[in-house]
């Protein structure tokens, strides 16, 4: 169960329709079934009243879609931001991505959105989903109506939640939360605790179910270049779609590099993947290394901070060191 | 496809001792787009380049390779070479087969290979290299000092002389430095009021030379040639253009406690005041500090003795914009704080003294008229106890003091210990030291005399304890000759303070982008070929800012300065460096982290008007590159995800090439 109930979202959106405030507002938009929601835009608060849902399925970070609704509209775009969406926000405008007074932000509180994949693994024909007191009720074709606790069905994002606090917004509705000490480095460590061989298998076998279908890239907030490196024949590491093995890692890899320190650690690349690889453990890897050499760095905690590998300061560890440091936990 | 031609050089049997050339001429023959191959015993001969001038004709060649030594030794000679023969000069690349390999290796079979693979990088670049075009800029013809000492004065004198206008910023409210306040200097003893009050008035009085004193450098923007800089002018409550430097005010002012930090507060000054008669601009500054008037309202006693009307209580700091050509910063140096070595008491007793203020005491416009006298009560000293290497060669762990020698010390103590004895032939006077280091002209004579003539008692080895016992210091120290502890019982002790750079340095250095030693001393741009050029173009160093200096010394770096500064102002346009960054506008994203990271400050961001494919405008903020200031260190290429950032002439497509060449 969330917090705040659609109605208070859709009134309050309605009131900044009308009091011309915003001219569209980016929501999210009922699909065929309950779980299924999508990401959408919408011009008047008719088409919010019809198409808007808010459930537990609303996992999508809208901050990205702010830099192409920004540039549409005179006003300002309402944007609906759970906790973890405002980090993202934050990254953006330090790299100035958009506009801040083209937006109107405003900071919704999260329980932790549950994971299609573990719905679907858990019940065939699942008919609809509703938030129940204490949980999930799920209605299913086969096994009837369940209610599960909703800690059954988050993703190890939510599970390992960083933070219920809302570092950007215009307004807040509902309560606001602290930074969490959460447990998201554990699967790190256990990766580093491997042996190269073991680690390569690990990611070779999760790798090679990529298919390029460049969805993680598309959804990150990180990833915002005008012009991909893999979509520019310039670049010399485009590429439309795996050509063996070791060419799927690079695509992961560099990608993983050019979001290093500017990563809030969203993860939207592992929700979207539709072969389920843990992406956001290379981006967390790297985070937890930053961490480590130059100090704990939040991207995205405040606008206009500086990743430490784009910063210089006298305190910084030699780039040998990190090398040694990277190979050492790597 | 390029037309590219081979040259592999013998270099006698530099690279042929160790190289088969003739075996990585001939595979480099089989690499993509190469059409000639060729090998030659010197390559940078005139025989050497007459061929490859003819082989360009001949071949049509659109790129060449000169397997060779090191870019650093002949990329000029060959970028002309090609030039000649009417190639794009940036169609030359060097693959260094000599300090790289044939210097490396032993063995004849790894030499060749190493070479082949090094040579097949260079025919990968070339066949990415576009001709290359360097920019021109113009030059402002002025020069900035930042620093009033006898280095600045010198640089500044020196650059009037050839014929361009020059501006010493200097913070305090007269130029002369730490030359003002010594008394003689080493080794001819002659005064340095003397020597130095000259050169202060030509420079006060040269027409190409202004003087912004009581002034501060607070903005620095631009590049060589072109140097935008915002001048601090602190309100000194004087109108100095109408000031006639008279003095009265000086001594009717009834503010008579203010510690005068020229005499390094041994003695009292007023609240308005004049460093020193000599003092240049010879101009009253008061003390906002200490004025009555300007505190409380209540005194307005120099405004009423001034006949000339030069007081303004209501003055206000004001900022100036110049432009300038060239900046020389000589921001000079300090005696490091005593608070440390509190094992000499220095701050328990006033007879335990640094060597400038012993300067000040032996210096007849000193507090006590050039008598030595003790600070505590004026008694004269029969006992003077002199110690080297105070906060000087201190080890790296110890965080007391500076790892360098000061360089100076050895000198102006065996300076004072003279002239202490010279004066007053009955005192008796030590000097401990670590090692007495005298390399200079006639500086080992000048030592030796102190030993042999006047009877110093040198004693090598370090004091560890100076306490003060009634009205005497007693001293404990080693001597190391003899193996024995010695306890002298003197009447004053002088410790050779180390020297650091001024505290003014660093945020200098952080707005003109100049680099930094550890020690916050600035670093030039080759320790031995280019010391007085900092590594940005367009910055220069004079004096002791640079590293610790005696004043022959820095006088001749003053000078070397002075000499870059005029070669630069002398020419009306500036070549640049065509090998710069370049921000692809239709890619770049504008986040800036190229601009954050770029140590030149050379990237700016614009907000331009891009027509979309759909006929709409859209407003993008994109990179700008000023290429006059990139020096094509290529941190931005690095930074910029998107890959819109490149290198000119080491482009990320080039270098990725060169990758795959030797990895294949």
């Amino acid at each position: 169960m969330q917090e705040i109930t659609r109605e208070a979202l859709l009134s309050r959106a309605a009131e900044l329709f009308r009091d011309g405030t915003v001219d569209r507002a980016l929501g999210w938009r009922a699909g065929e079934f309950d779980y299924d929601v999508t990401p959408g835009v919408f011009t008047s608060a008719e088409e919010l009243e019809n198409g808007f849902v808010w459930n537990d399925f609303c996992g999508a970070n809208f901050s990205k879609y702010l830099i192409r609704e920004t540039g549409l509209t005179e006003k300002k775009v309402l944007v609906f931001l759970k906790p973890c969406d405002t980090y993202s926000f934050n990254q953006l405008l330090t790299e100035h991505r958009f506009a801040r007074d083209k937006v109107y932000a405003v900071g919704v509180p999260c329980a932790g959105m549950a994971d299609v994949k573990l719905l679907r693994d858990r019940f065939d024909g699942v008919t609809s989903v509703e938030g129940a007191e204490g949980g999930v009720l799920v209605h299913t074709l086969y096994d009837g109506d369940v209610t599960l606790p909703q800690a059954e069905l988050l993703p190890d994002r939510c599970r390992n939640c960083k933070s219920k606090k809302h570092v950007a917004y215009d307004e807040l509705l509902g309560s606001d939360g602290e930074v969490l000490d959460s447990h998201r480095f554990d699967e790190v460590e256990q990766l580093e605790r491997m042996t190269p061989d073991e680690r390569f298998a690990f990611w070779q076998n999760e790798l090679s179910r990529c298919i390029r279908c460049n969805a993680c890239r598309d959804v990150c907030p990180a990833c915002t270049c005008e012009k991909c490196v893999f979509d520019n024949p310039a670049s010399g590491a485009a590429n439309k779609a795996p050509s063996s093995s070791f060419e799927e890692q690079m695509f992961h890899i560099i990608r993983a590099f050019h979001v290093a320190g500017r990563c809030t650690d969203c993860g939207e690349c592992s929700r979207v993947c539709p072969q389920h690889i843990p992406l956001h453990l290379l981006n967390r890897k790297f985070i937890r290394d930053i961490d480590r050499f130059y100090g704990e760095y939040q991207a995205g905690a405040e606008v206009g901070s500086r990743a430490p590998i784009v910063d210089y300061t006298e305190g910084d560890i030699e780039p040998g060191e990190a090398v040694e440091g990277g190979a050492r936990h790597a | 496809m390029q037309r590219i031609g081979v040259f592999v050089c013998h270099c006698g049997t530099n690279i042929a001792g160790t190289v088969d050339v003739k075996a990585v001429a001939a595979a480099l023959k089989n690499e993509p787009g190469v059409v000639f191959s060729t090998d030659y015993q010197y390559m940078c001969s005139q025989a050497g380049q007459d061929m490859i001038k003819e082989a360009i004709a001949e071949h049509h060649l659109g790129g060449i390779v000169i397997c060779s030594c090191s870019p650093r030794m002949h990329e000029a000679t060959f970028r002309k070479t090609a030039a000649a023969a009417g190639l794009n000069p940036y169609m030359v690349e060097i693959a260094n087969i000599r300090e790289q390999c044939s210097w490396v290796h032993k063995d004849m079979a790894v030499g060749t290979e190493k070479a082949i693979i090094l040579g097949k990088a260079a025919v990968a670049k070339v066949n990415l290299n576009t001709p290359l075009t360097p920019g021109q800029s113009p030059v402002t013809k002025r020069a900035l000092v930042i620093g009033g000492g006898i280095a600045g004065i010198q640089t500044a004198l020196d650059i009037a002389e050839a014929g361009f206008p020059v501006d010493i910023v200097e913070t305090k409210p007269t130029i002369g430095g730490k030359m003002a306040q010594l008394d003689k200097t080493f080794p001819t003893l002659d005064c340095a009021a003397c020597i130095l009050t000259p050169k202060m008035v030509d420079a006060g009085q040269h027409e190409n030379i202004r003087i912004f004193s009581y002034s501060e450098v607070t903005a620095v923007k631009g590049f060589v040639g072109n140097f935008d800089v915002t001048i601090k002018r602190k309100a000194r409550y004087v109108k100095e253009d109408v000031c006639t430097g008279c003095g009265l005010c000086t001594e009717k002012c009834p503010q008579k406690k203010v510690p005068n930090e020229f005499n390094l507060g041994m003695d009292n000054r007023r609240a308005i005041y004049i460093p020193f008669a000599q003092a240049v601009p010879k101009v009253a500054t008061i003390d906002p500090d200490y004025c009555m008037m300007l505190k409380s309202g209540k005194c307005g006693v120099c405004s009423k003795v001034c006949t000339a009307g030069a007081i303004d209580y209501k003055a206000k700091d004001e900022y100036i914009e110049e432009k300038y050509g060239a900046i020389v910063v000589a921001t000079g140096f300090n005696p490091i704080s005593m608070e440390k070595f509190d094992e000499y008491a220095y701050s328990q007793s006033k007879d335990v003294i640094t060597s400038l203020e012993f300067e000040r005491l032996t210096n007849a416009a000193g507090p006590t008229q050039g008598k030595l006298l003790r600070p505590s009560d004026g008694e004269h000293p029969h006992t003077i106890v002199f110690v080297q290497c105070v906060g000087s060669r201190c080890e790296a762990c110890s965080e007391k003091g500076k790892e360098y020698c000061s360089k100076i010390c050895c000198m102006y103590t065996a300076k004072h210990a003279m002239l202490t004895r010279d004066k007053y032939p009955d005192t008796d006077v030590y000097v401990f030291y670590i090692d007495v280091r005298t390399p200079g002209k006639n500086f080992d004579e000048f030592y030796r005399r102190a030993v042999e003539e006047y009877g110093v008692h040198y004693i090598k080895g370090m004091v560890g304890k100076v306490s003060p016992e009634g009205k005497k210091l007693h001293v404990q120290a080693s001597d190391l000759l003899a193996g024995k502890q010695l306890h002298i019982d003197a009447d004053l002790v002088v410790l050779a303070a180390a020297i650091e750079p001024d505290r003014s340095a660093r945020p200098l250095a952080t707005m003109l982008t100049a680099s930094m030693d550890t020690n916050d001393f600035f670093t030039e741009a080759h320790p031995k070929l280019r010391p007085v050029e900092s590594p940005t173009a367009g910055v220069f160093l004079s004096g002791a800012c640079q590293g610790p200096k005696d004043i022959p010394e820095t006088v001749s770096q003053a000078g070397a300065a002075a000499a870059k500064v005029i070669g630069l102002l002398c020419k009306d346009h500036l070549t640049g460096n065509p090998c710069v960054a370049h921000a692809d506008e239709m890619m770049c994203n504008g986040c800036s982290t190229c601009e954050r990271v770029c140590p030149y400050g050379a990237i700016t961001y614009v907000e331009k008007e891009f027509r979309m494919p759909d006929r709409t405008t859209k407003l993008r903020r994109v990179a700008s590159v000023n290429e006059a200031v990139c020096q094509g260190c290529g941190a931005c290429t690095v930074a910029c995800m998107s890959g819109a950032m490149d290198l000119r002439g080491f482009m990320n497509r080039q270098i990725q090439a060169e990758v795959d060449a030797i990895c294949k």
